[in-house]
């Protein structure tokens, strides 16, 4: 079967551009494509940003959770009464409060997932260590947790499930409701994997792969300030979430109210890779406190409350893998056993089970994949989308595979990425499942990555490094970054979900004395959204970005928002610059017929620049600054005639077209964008202690138009970052009773200044043909970190046993247990061949 | 036995400014910056003295101040990230931190300004490993330090 584009828009891509360097591109004119200085920074760094917990009022009180220390119990009683004696303590709220005043919060999945009940506090049984049991409030931060010391809660512990595996035998069922440990599972075919593997030369078999627990963890914590006005029975939440639109669908009806009730004001950010998107149970208990106590109330969240009881990255086992390999190293098709392990909670899920979909090949070619994918539940910390969400898990998978088979069958790990990647000549490219990578050229990327580590010396860099007695390994690692998700692909976990699509909106108007404001749905939380709109402004209007006016943050009272408002999934370049893009020509617009009809001259003779609009190639009188265009129509109008209205204030939805999906096939266009990234490292293993090092690292980026290659390099500088810690130290692990180790910095250790390798960088632009502005969402692709690292350190291992890599996580203590027993890893691997 | 004291007068200057102020006794002398001052460009972001956000200067050094309580800065010169910009005018290290991209979000960005001031005071050409030593306690969750290291080598190589 060839693969065929099915959206008519794709046809004829752009041919991708390559940038070798990431100094700033200097454009004649223009600001898009330029690394202009960000307009966020003045006040961050003189400490002038504002952040929730900055904020104050009269009166506010401080909440404090009382959380369960116990991963999995019964809750026989809740003694509030000392805690309310304590001078200075303002109320309390427990489960039974909770369970009568609001609903459980909707739940995604069918059943079983479907019927788990899922309230703001635990009502009669904790699931999970950490897992908020009572609220207290009070007037000083100190005093709310002196309080929640004296709430007396007496537990009956139940048995622990902290393995997925074991969740899935139902011996301890987690959910009564459910009454079983699965969320959700189904099968994805597509194509004819058992013929694939009928007619292969090679079968590699594969028993087990694991992905580990571990995120992002945002500098600042979660919290919010919450205000309830008893007259109109509205709440405001100033606060960090970042995803308001879809935190209202929680919220609202758990509430027993309209979401018109819930106005989520956020200023700046302190961080965000998806950790603060299921914030929706602490919130609500904020709002019942507010309401309760008729006073504003605030919560922030600890550090190790934050770790304990937040928001993990979904944890993966891979069973039981079969890949098709032809006698050339091509790879015809692969199937594995996914199960997914969401923690206590499924809150976010089970939309992990399916958004791994938008990237089911990988950068491969093969059309015949099998995928038999199940949830459960454990008594872990929920999971909550982090940076890459599901789409890591998958990608590690297909990349592990791709560098297994390659070691098991003695293939280049460069060669046989080239043999198999999708072509750029094939692009735009429609999966088996009928997503359609829009643009790119995985092989000449590679290229460019492979020279920045200096790939030809690698040989003799390693009997270098073995004359110091180390191991050195090179690993590739590559990834997409799909943006822009249909949110359609959720009625392929349950038909009778009422979503799909997506939009963004964004505001823009030309005020009195010729400000350029604009307004936006969008929550950034350090992406520097008010810079790069600022800059697509400043081209459509013709002035520069230190005129346009981006006001910080999302304020649901702007009407500046949609349904699917928020900072995620790698959309802004999308929808929230098209919106932009959208509001401002529609401004352009009014601005040129207003210019035309007081100059009295045909509106193709006026042209929008330096800030003013003039007459093209006219007299210098010929021209009205943007001042005197919103004068007129903002406060000196009465000479307008009343058939001409321009308004010089517009809003704008960007709402991408996708078309349906298809629920008997499980096919359609889940996303719209992908951006490639190849990383590429250089490894050295200490034998003595498995300590690894890596001494050499690039990561090549093509997110197509950069929009500011300055902000789009930082990007991948952090989700590098983040991919670092991942592959070498940073974990979530449990003991058997479900008591979490690494519950803060301490023990979960983040790369700090000193752990960062050198970076080299390296961009391409393949423009996306189906983008406004044809650039791609991106920011989210960092896994390929964690790919190369772990392809490196198997590399390396080669000459010491031979271990295979079947962990996302290496750390020192497991490389030395590689090193130790090399055959209890590949026990894990068998090749059959013809 | 007589009570211990529940609260205390201080006396300290910070930012110039000199306050007195009767504080209790247990409070961190992050929240007292934080919430008693109102100056909340000290960040808190961990409870364990590993991130960094709260670092400020105490009498000179680099002090994280959530691992102090405000009773031990009685007598004390404390100066924060908003008494960096005399008059709005930025540091040449702010400055530095803007052109270079040093920035995402923000909330790690006074501490690390912080950490890296008390550097360029004491050593004002550092290297980038002297850089990356001295900002070993602060993290950062967004940059992976490369802009934060290029910005303060940066200013060094341009005052030198």
């Amino acid at each position: 079967m060839s693969p065929t584009p099915s959206n008519s828009l794709l046809q004829g891509a752009s041919s991708s551009t390559v940038v070798e360097t990431v100094e700033p591109v200097v454009l004649e004119k223009g600001y898009i494509g330029r690394s202009v200085p960000r307009k966020e920074d003045r006040r961050l760094v003189q400490g002038l940003g504002t952040f929730f917990d900055d904020v104050r009022r009269h009166g506010m009180g401080y909440v404090h959770f009382v959380r369960s220390p116990y991963a999995h119990a019964r809750i026989l009683s809740i003694d509030v009464s000392k805690a309310l004696e304590l001078e200075g303590v303002y109320g309390t709220i427990t489960g039974d409060e909770v369970a009568i005043h609001t609903d459980p919060f909707f739940e995604m999945s069918v059943e079983p997932g479907g019927n788990i009940k899922d309230y703001a506090l635990a009502v009669g049984r904790v699931r999970h260590m950490g897992e908020p049991v009572a609220a207290v409030c009070a007037s000083t931060r100190e005093l709310a947790r002196d309080a929640a010391d004296l709430i007396e809660v007496e537990y009956d512990a139940l048995p622990v499930l902290v393995d997925a595996e074991e969740s899935l035998k139902d011996e301890v069922v987690l959910h009564d409701d459910a009454g079983s440990n699965v969320v959700w599972s189904g099968v994805f075919d597509w194509g004819d994997v058992d013929q694939a593997l009928a007619e292969a030369d090679h079968v590699v078999k594969i028993d087990r792969l694991h992905f580990h627990r571990f995120s992002s963890t945002p500098l600042e914590c979660a919290g919010a300030l919450v205000e309830y006005d008893k007259g109109t029975g509205e709440w405001t939440l100033t606060c960090n979430h970042q995803m308001p639109g879809v935190g209202a669908i929680w919220m609202a009806p758990a509430l027993r109210t309209g979401i018109d009730k819930l106005r989520f004001v956020t200023h700046d950010i302190g961080g965000g890779f998806g950790n603060k998107i299921c914030l929706h149970p602490q919130y609500v208990v904020l709002c019942l406190m507010a309401r309760k106590l008729g006073r504003p109330v605030q919560w922030t969240e600890w550090r190790t409350d934050q770790h304990t009881a937040n928001a993990h990255g979904n944890e993966r086992t891979f069973l039981d893998v079969e890949v098709a390999v032809k006698a050339d190293g091509t790879m015809t098709g692969f199937k594995v056993k996914a199960l997914d392990d969401c923690g206590a909670f499924p809150r976010y899920e089970p939309l992990g089970c399916i958004i791994w979909a938008q990237v089911t090949p990988g950068l491969y070619s093969w059309r015949n994949i099998r995928v038999d994918f199940t949830q459960v539940c454990t008594n872990k910390s929920p999971v909550s989308p982090n940076r890459g969400y599901s789409r890591m898990q998958h990608l590690w998978l297909t990349e592990r595979i791709v560098d297994i088979v390659a070691t098991e069958l003695g293939l280049d790990p460069v060669e046989v990425r080239k043999r198999n990647y999708v072509k750029a000549e094939q692009m735009p490219y429609e999966t088996p499942n009928g997503c359609v990578y829009d643009s790119g050229d995985y092989a000449a990327a590679l290229d460019i990555a492979l020279d920045l580590i200096d790939y030809g010396s690698i040989e003799e860099r390693r009997v270098e490094a073995a004359s110091r007695g180390r191991l050195l390994g090179f690993g590739i690692g590559s990834t997409l970054d799909s943006g822009t998700n249909n949110f359609g692909q959720s009625t392929l976990l349950n038909p009778d979900l009422q979503f799909s699509g997506n939009n963004e909106a964004a505001s823009v108007k030309l005020d009195i004395f010729g400000e350029v404001v604009v307004t936006i749905g969008t929550v950034p939380q350090g992406q520097g959204h008010e810079t790069t709109a600022a800059q697509v402004v400043a081209d459509i209007l013709g002035c520069s970005p230190e005129q346009v006016n981006v006001r910080r943050g999302h304020d649901t009272w702007f009407n500046s928002h949609a349904g699917f408002s928020g900072t995620y999934a790698s959309q802004f370049a999308f929808t929230g610059l098209g919106a932009v893009k959208g509001a401002a020509e529609l401004v352009r617009e009014d601005m040129v017929q207003l210019a035309a009809a007081v100059l009295q001259a045909p509106v193709d003779a006026i042209e929008l620049a330096d800030g003013f609009a003039r007459i093209k190639d006219g007299p210098e009188e010929a021209a009205l600054p943007f001042m005197a265009l919103g004068a007129i129509v903002n406060a000196n109008n009465a000479f307008l005639p009343p058939d001409f209205n321009p308004t010089l204030n517009h809003r704008f939805v960007c709402r991408p077209y996708f078309g349906m999906v298809d629920t008997e096939k499980k096919t359609g266009q889940l996303t719209l964008t992908y951006a490639t990234q190849i990383h590429a490292a250089v490894v050295e293993i200490d034998p003595e202690t498995g300590e690894v090092e890596i001494v050499d690292y690039a990561a090549v980026d093509d997110c197509g138009v950069r929009i500011n290659p300055q902000i789009v390099e930082g990007q991948v500088h952090g989700a590098t970052a983040h991919a670092i810690g991942a592959a070498l130290s940073e974990e979530f692990v449990y003991d058997e009773d479900g008591t979490l180790l690494t519950a803060n910095f301490y023990d979960y250790h983040v790369p700090h200044a000193m752990d960062m390798p050198p970076l080299k960088t390296g961009a391409m632009e393949s423009p996306s043909p189906v983008a406004p502005l044809g650039a791609k969402g991106m920011g989210e692709g960092g896994g390929g970190g964690i790919h190369c690292i772990g392809a490196a350190i198997q590399d390396a291992l080669r000459a010491a046993g031979g271990a295979i890599v079947y962990t996302s996580c290496n750390p020192a203590h497991r490389v030395w247990s590689m090193l130790q027993d090399p055959e209890a890893t590949r026990a894990n691997v068998k090749v059959v061949s013809r | 036995m007589e009570a211990p004291a529940r609260s205390r007068a201080i006396s300290l200057e910070v930012n110039g400014e000199q306050i007195e102020m009767e504080v209790p006794a247990r409070r961190l002398l992050v929240h007292f910056i934080r919430d008693d001052l109102g100056l909340t460009g000290t960040h808190v972001g961990c409870d364990t003295g590993n991130c960094g956000a709260c670092t400020i200067d105490l009498d000179g050094q680099p002090v994280k101040s959530c691992m102090a309580l405000a009773v031990q800065a009685d007598g004390a010169k404390i100066r924060t990230v908003e008494g960096l910009a005399a008059e709005s005018e930025l540091t040449a290290l702010q400055q530095a931190f803007n052109k270079h991209h040093a920035l995402q979000c923000g909330y790690c960005t006074p501490g690390m300004l912080m950490s890296a001031t008390a550097l360029l005071e004491r050593n004002p050409h550092p290297t980038e490993d002297e850089v990356r030593y001295a900002l070993q306690g602060n993290i950062c969750r967004c940059t992976g330090y490369v802009n934060i290291v290029e910005a303060v080598v940066a200013v060094g190589e341009e005052h030198a």
